[in-house]
């Protein structure tokens, strides 16, 4: 667990963290990896991960279309949209 | 008309013409407002709720209603409405309003019940103790210094409180159970995939499951029979068919009645000794409990369950590591929450997610990222799914000898507000009795059998993949035994 790179974790989850929150962050990180290792001495050696509680593999349907998108429905939730695109800051200048 | 009655009374009231629905949801809305104070909802919808219940007036005196037509009842507000907020107790979705609506939802207004509102809720059901909300924490009923238990509090504490005869809940690790307990209710989480989770705010899919609370275990029942079953909309949900609830759904409860109890009958109940050992407070009531079941028939027996030690650790990067996929959809441009003047794609991400997820969301999406990071992967994410499977098969053999287990739901009665907020991982520790059952994907419920101090503790009965009909059966024929159930906190 040595040396949490906060900064690193915070960037791949897409969070910005004052330096405050990161010291907070890293302590609390720390504690529950710590307590998370204790899985470590437990012998799984030949085990297969269980994914599904129930095992079941995934179902697949028929290739049809099952859906309508109704896409002002369902940009009346976004925060910034024109003649139905989603705005975003720029990103080629 | 009174709070605290059974939804096979209220019924049965409403059939006679006791009152109308109309009045019953009045009389519930009232509740709701009266009782703000502890913070149960999130949303009330007075409107939606008295349109819904004049319609189930009508269908009642077409005599085409079900046996919950014009029945009120509260939903989580993880589960999507139509037309309102729902906000699962973020920042991050306190104006989403869902474009359509939850399986569960779904099929409860097509049986005719009136949704008095939303419920509050640990952010993205996150929490055991409902302090996570944005909106606020749930108050007790029972003491308003201390938490209902979460995730699901507002609902456990709303009917505990008699704001609503019935509620939906959802539970990951135990946010039905632990607050049903909290709150002297009954809470059920059936077997993984018996509910759809369509329209359900997801957290970590492989445990999420939705499920009801009620005052008895027959109202779960009978609420259970109409959210259950196959939901093409939701890949793992289950194409299991279960003749009984469809028979507790078409014909109510005196048909369940009539079935009878005798399942219960020679039931063999295993009691975990890896759960008594951890157990804190309540050891005397659970042991009279046990009795009471011993006296109606049913043989116990001490089981064991070897890796339970194993839950808590592989449970936090299970659902870390879901959570923090399923919550990377939160980005700041489809829905949800955004920041001002983002000054980049980038920066629109991070100050949107920083600013609209609450500490605890980070935390465990931080603990999710962290586990399924380069390096890391093999350590935690498949080491937590080893032992997921090596928990599961200690289930699994143990009912090769017992029908059911009986457990504690939590080791104490409800902690005080504020007591663990500082501590994430003595918080986490809360969930130990209630997690195994989750990652095995097995039906679990939390009823009343006493108090201790005046407060409530409860009872955990564990069964089998599908096995609720013995769980709800057992249930009830301890409830027909005891009154724990029937005991409501003073001044509601």
């Amino acid at each position: 667990m040595d040396g949490i790179d906060i900064k690193h974790l915070s960037r791949l989850a897409q969070l910005a963290l004052t330096e405050t929150e990161r010291s907070a962050a890293r302590k609390d990180l720390e504690r529950i990896i710590t307590m998370v290792d204790q899985m470590q001495a437990i012998d799984t050696d030949g085990v297969e991960p269980l994914a599904h509680p129930l095992d079941a593999d995934q179902r697949l349907r028929a290739d049809a279309v099952t859906e309508t998108v109704d896409r002002d429905l369902y940009q009346k939730s976004a925060p910034a949209i024109r003649d139905g695109l989603y705005l975003v800051p720029r990103v080629v200048e | 008309m009174q709070a605290f009655t059974s939804v096979s009374r209220l019924a049965e009231g409403l059939r006679q013409g006791a009152y109308s629905s109309v009045e019953l949801t009045r009389f519930f809305l009232e509740r709701g407002r009266r009782f703000g104070d502890l913070n149960c909802y999130i949303s009330l919808m007075e409107e939606t709720a008295l349109a819904q219940a004049e319609a189930a007036d009508k269908r009642i005196g077409k005599n085409d209603a079900t046996p919950i037509t014009g029945i009120p009842l509260a939903h989580k507000d993880i589960f999507c409405t139509k037309g309102t907020i729902t906000s699962c107790g973020s920042r991050m979705l306190e104006n989403f309003v869902a474009p359509y609506d939850a399986t569960l939802v779904e099929r409860l207004n097509a049986a005719g019940t009136v949704t008095l509102g939303k419920t509050n809720m640990d952010e993205f059901a996150m929490g055991s103790s409902n302090e996570n909300s944005y909106f606020g924490p749930v108050h007790n009923p029972w003491h308003a210094e201390r938490v209902p238990g979460g995730s699901s509090g507002g609902s456990a504490a709303a009917v505990a409180a008699g704001l609503t005869p019935i509620a939906t809940g959802t539970d990951t690790g135990g946010s039905i159970r632990q607050p049903a307990a909290f709150c002297g209710i009954s809470g059920l989480k059936p077997t993984y995939g018996r509910v759809s989770r369509y329209g359900m705010v997801a957290f970590a899919s492989s445990l999420d499951q939705g499920g009801v609370f009620g005052t008895s275990v027959e109202d779960l029942a009978l609420l259970l029979a109409f959210v259950a079953g196959y939901d093409p909309r939701d890949s793992t949900s289950s194409e299991h068919v279960d003749p009984w609830l469809n028979a507790v759904a078409k014909h109510g409860v005196d048909a369940f009645n009539s079935s009878g109890s005798s399942a219960s009958e020679g039931l063999r109940i295993g009691l975990p000794r890896e759960y008594f050992a951890q157990l804190n407070t309540g050891r005397e009531l659970l042991e009279n409990a046990s009795r009471v079941l011993e006296a109606q028939g049913c043989t116990l027996r001490e089981i064991s369950l070897p890796h339970t030690d194993a839950a808590i650790p592989a449970y936090y990067i299970i659902a870390g590591a879901e959570a923090s996929t399923n919550l990377s959809r939160y980005d700041g441009v489809r829905f949800g929450y955004r920041c001002e003047d983002p000054r980049s794609l980038e920066d629109l991400y991070q100050r949107s997610r920083s600013e609209g997820f609450g500490a605890e969301v980070k935390r465990r999406i931080l603990t999710g990222t962290y586990a399924l990071s380069v390096g890391y992967f093999d350590a935690y994410y498949l080491k937590a799914q080893k032992l997921r499977r090596l928990i599961r098969t200690d289930f699994l053999e143990a009912f090769n000898t017992v029908d059911l287990i009986l457990a504690p739901t939590a080791p104490d009665v409800a902690f005080g507000l504020g007591e663990m907020t500082q501590d994430p991982v003595a918080m986490y520790q809360q969930d130990l009795f209630t997690i195994p059952a989750s990652l095995a994907g097995l039906p679990a419920m939390s009823i009343p059998c006493g108090l201790h101090e005046g407060l409530p503790i409860g009872l955990q009965l564990i069964g089998p993949h599908f096995g609720e009909r013995t769980l709800l059966e057992t249930g009830m024929l301890y409830q027909r035994e005891t009154d724990w159930h029937c005991q409501h906190p003073g001044g509601f």
